[in-house]
């Protein structure tokens, strides 16, 4: 997914302020990424090459630091957050079929955000109710035992209500 | 000024500067260690490879040899049942996602993982383990070099003199069966800051980085 010219532009200011508020030693550079996170919401490249210029490092260790760690993601996250469960649990109870089936339905790729920025997709590690495996967080909400069919329905249904939402506001007007 | 080292290596008595390690000393004498990863001017060794490992007399398990500094007296053996489990085990794991395509490969018979495979009589084809096969895209964008992520094993040595002698360009990026050797953004080189120096090539144990034939 492309960032637009605005977006780029607050990512390296922002990444520039934050990077100003902290010694400029190698140390610092997991303090500042995550300070740029909690601004953004992600780490754009941009970012990551003012991080690099204010730490003197090359730009490509900064990035090997950002893909390494799971807590960091590159793309801005989408209105609704998809999270599918891949613990022990939701794993063998086929955690993975479940994650694919996600990609197929949104066109991405685990740790992306759909071209509309409505939904991005991730994995996280346990969310808490193994009895419910396999388990996705649609936002804040727990789908439990989900099925490929399921996250069809799923999909339909919060588009339908979007799209009702988005009718009504309009017919309020 | 400095005094000389004595230590043996496999009954051989070698000498040696002090603060050598011994994976050079011993190559230094002709006793052949497998190795990937070292670089004898770093001298803060990644030991990644996991190939280099010796017995040394006194110590409880192998280590590293890359990693070790010599010591008067000290005895070292380079071949044990325990060091050559720990080579094939590491060297077998290696070649699982090292495409083995040796007749076309511009590494054949320079290749490192050729000469360890026939130093310790091991099969360059994992016996047990499945293949992991990453189907990776070739880069051959710059003018003298190519790229070929799926023979690479991530030993590092790119790295650091790419960023010691190079341009700075490569570094090691995303973990686990992901890891790959690339530049920023995982530009291809063309696209990258590559000044093209190709010491990345001159250093590539096997044929991951190689210099274009221009044939």
């Amino acid at each position: 997914m492309k960032l637009t010219e605005e977006e780029k532009q607050i990512a390296v200011e922002t990444s520039r302020k934050v990077s100003e508020l902290f010694d400029p030693g190698k140390g610092n550079l997991i303090p500042i990424l995550q300070r740029v996170q909690g601004e953004l919401g992600y780490v754009p490249p941009e970012a990551m090459e003012v991080v690099a210029g204010y730490l003197d490092l090359p730009p490509v260790e900064v990035y090997g630091v950002v893909t390494f760690y799971n807590q960091f993601r590159t793309t801005p996250p989408g209105k609704h957050q998809v999270k599918v469960c891949m613990g022990t649990a939701c794993h063998v109870k086929g955690g993975h079929i479940i994650l694919d089936s996600w990609e197929r339905r949104l066109g991405i790729k685990v740790g992306e955000t759909t071209e509309d920025r409505e939904y991005s997709l991730e994995r996280v590690a346990c969310v808490g109710c193994c009895t419910l495996a396999p388990v996705t967080l649609y936002d804040e909400e727990v789908i439990p035992k989900i099925t490929p069919t399921k996250v069809d329905g799923l999909l339909f249904s919060h588009q339908l209500a979007d799209k009702q939402q988005k009718e009504g506001n309009a017919g309020e007007k | 000024m400095s005094q000389q080292i004595t230590l043996t290596i496999d009954g051989q008595e070698i000498t040696a500067q002090p603060g050598d390690k011994v994976l050079w000393a011993a190559l230094a004498n002709k006793i052949y260690i497998p190795h990937l990863c070292a670089i004898e001017e770093n001298h803060t060794p990644f030991a990644s490879c996991r190939l280099c490992f010796v017995e040394i007399k006194g110590y409880p398990s192998p280590v590293t040899a890359c990693t070790e500094t010599v010591q008067p007296g000290m005895a070292v053996t380079t071949r044990s049942p325990r060091v050559d489990r720990l080579v094939r085990t590491g060297f077998e794991m290696l070649m699982t996602n090292h495409r083995l395509e040796c007749n076309i490969c511009p590494a054949n018979h320079s290749c490192a993982l050729q000469r360890i495979a026939r130093e310790r009589g091991l099969s360059l084809k994992p016996k047990e383990l499945p293949l992991l096969e990453r189907n990776l895209p070739v880069d051959d964008s710059a003018p003298g070099i190519i790229y070929d992520p799926n023979k690479c094993v991530l030993c590092g040595r790119c790295v650091w003199v790419c960023k010691t002698r190079g341009a700075g360009i490569l570094g090691f990026a995303r973990r686990g069966f992901d890891r790959m050797v690339t530049t920023f953004r995982d530009a291809p080189l063309a696209e990258s800051n590559c000044n093209y120096c190709d010491v990345c090539a001159g250093v590539c144990p096997v044929g991951a980085l190689t210099i274009k034939c221009m044939s």
